[in-house]
């Protein structure tokens, strides 16, 4: 099987890797570029906890081929925090206890930055309906929907 | 596998025809990764489509109609404002297929393709009467999308033939569809019966209907009987309860695990009703949120 040369950006660095053409682009990041943050729940798009934004775009990184990647613009969660600086998402997660196992977490994240960065203040409901993709079997969704509520307050008072 | 990514039509054209094995078309990928991933489909060959330049393009034709690239996501068509004014029901269909995460790469061309009967984005394009470019070895044609699905999983396509833009027609005067589906959930979930209505009025009187019914056939029907029983009225209790009853006629649906053939027929009249009166409601200037947010 002869592989493909992608050259992409992830989280604003420039990367290259060998792709097989089988692989998803959720294989690349975590089997060729070490970035196990995103996470593989299911593999056919049910579950979002592989959500990462392609040019802004949010997309499962499980239905995306990695030798699509050429070219574009990927973020992950490992490019969430500015340093040792947590986003005011992931600092609401923990002070609601948004997560338990945590596996979700990651493509949660994704998920809602994504969705304040198009729409700062949704309504509860446009939260539900942004993340019915994300699936988490712990908490029962409540806490999420809290802790991104009140990121996207707190995200508002400081814009 | 063999991955291609021409970036051209003509190009992909030349490497569909002298393809061997199974073939698979990229656009979004849903449909054709999880086949991939589950070993319903392995294909030996695989066009990506996406390096062809306009394929993202949503595009007024002179005529005031569309065109719609083959690489435009469900996220892009519903950003755009004026396509969503002008064929709410179109859009919406699409906008119910999958999460947010599966809207940002599924298109309406890998939906008609896949060839799903229960394929949401298909009974508004038929309502609409949009039409496909298509390209191929023979060269080029245009057929209705109704023409397109040849059983669950097929198409009419022949060897070497892809779509190369969705057309819809133009939305003209005191025009309005609308596509609702029924599904045990709020989201993410396969539509039991799908019905789209696309109709336009003189005043209060219906003077052109297209009814379209998914998910109880094996293809997505155009169903005329439908549409006659609300052509030239006002959409009366009487033209509602024959649309009702000529929808629920036209059913040939399969028994499982969402739904008897009881209740798909059942329903195929209830949601006929529904939609025609959003339809309806959208032909008088009303503005009506969709189904999806
Ligand atoms: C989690 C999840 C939820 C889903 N929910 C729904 C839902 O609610 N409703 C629904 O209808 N579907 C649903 N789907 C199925 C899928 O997302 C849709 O069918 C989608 O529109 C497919 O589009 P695509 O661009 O991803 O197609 P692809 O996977 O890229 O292609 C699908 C098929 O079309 C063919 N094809 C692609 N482009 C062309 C072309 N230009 N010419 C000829 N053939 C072509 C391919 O060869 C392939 O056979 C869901 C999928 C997932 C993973
Ligand atoms: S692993 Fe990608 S959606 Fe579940
Ligand atoms: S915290 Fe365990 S799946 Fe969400």
């Amino acid at each position: 099987m002869s592989k493909i040369h992608v050259q992409t950006i992830v989280n604003r660095d420039p990367v290259e890797f060998l792709a097989d053409p089988r692989e998803t682009l959720l294989d690349c990041l975590r089997d060729h570029l070490g970035l196990t943050g995103s996470k593989e729940g299911c593999g056919t798009g049910d579950c979002g906890a592989c959500s990462v934004t392609v040019d802004g775009t949010l997309i499962s990184s499980c239905l995306m081929l990695g030798v699509e990647a050429g070219g574009k613009s990927i973020e992950t969660i490992e490019g969430m925090a500015q340093g040792e600086d947590l986003h005011p998402l992931q600092r609401k997660f923990i002070e609601h206890a948004a997560f338990q196992c945590g596996y979700c977490t990651p493509g949660i994240l994704v998920a809602a930055k994504n969705l304040l960065e198009k729409n700062p203040s949704p309504t509860e409901t446009e939260v539900r309906y942004w993340l019915a993709g994300n699936l988490c079997r712990c908490t029962g969704y409540d806490k999420i929907i809290r802790a991104v509520m009140d990121a996207a307050e707190e995200m508002r008072g400081a814009a | 596998m063999k991955f291609h990514s021409p970036t051209s039509f003509a190009e992909a054209v030349v490497l569909a025809q002298n393809s061997e094995g199974v073939l698979r078309y990229l656009a979004g990928g849903t449909d054709v990764l999880v086949q991939m991933r589950a070993g319903i489909v392995t294909p030996d060959e695989l066009i990506d489509l996406k390096k062809i330049p306009g394929v993202f393009d949503i595009t007024r034709t002179a005529e005031g109609g569309w065109t719609i690239g083959v690489g435009v996501s469900g996220a892009q068509l519903g950003a755009h404002a004026e396509l969503c004014a002008d064929w709410p029901g179109v859009v919406d269909g699409m906008e119910l297929v999958g999460s947010t995460q599966v809207q940002g790469r599924a298109t309406l061309v890998g939906n008609l393709c896949n060839g799903s009967p229960a394929a949401d984005s298909v009974p508004g394009m038929v309502a609409a009467g949009a039409t496909v470019s298509i390209t191929g070895p023979e060269g080029d044609r245009i057929l209705a999308i109704e023409d397109i699905p040849a059983g669950p999983g097929r198409t009419n396509l022949t060897k070497g033939e892809m779509i190369t833009a969705i057309n819809l027609p133009p939305r003209g005067e005191n025009g309005g569809d609308c596509y609702l589906r029924f599904i045990p959930r709020t989201e993410m979930d396969i539509a039991v019966v799908g019905c789209a209505v696309n109709l336009r009025l003189d005043g209060d009187t219906i003077t052109e209907a297209r009814v379209s019914l998914g998910a109880v056939a094996p293809t997505v029907l155009l169903v005329q009987d439908a549409a006659d029983a609300i052509i030239g009225t006002t959409l009366d209790d009487e033209a509602v309860a024959n649309l009702m009853a000529a929808a629920s006629a036209a059913c040939n649906p399969i028994s499982d695990k969402r739904g008897t053939i009881e209740f798909r027929t059942d329903v195929a009249g209830v949601l006929a009703k529904r939609a025609a009166k959003f339809a309806y409601a959208r032909a008088k200037g009303e503005v009506i949120k969709g189904t999806h947010l």
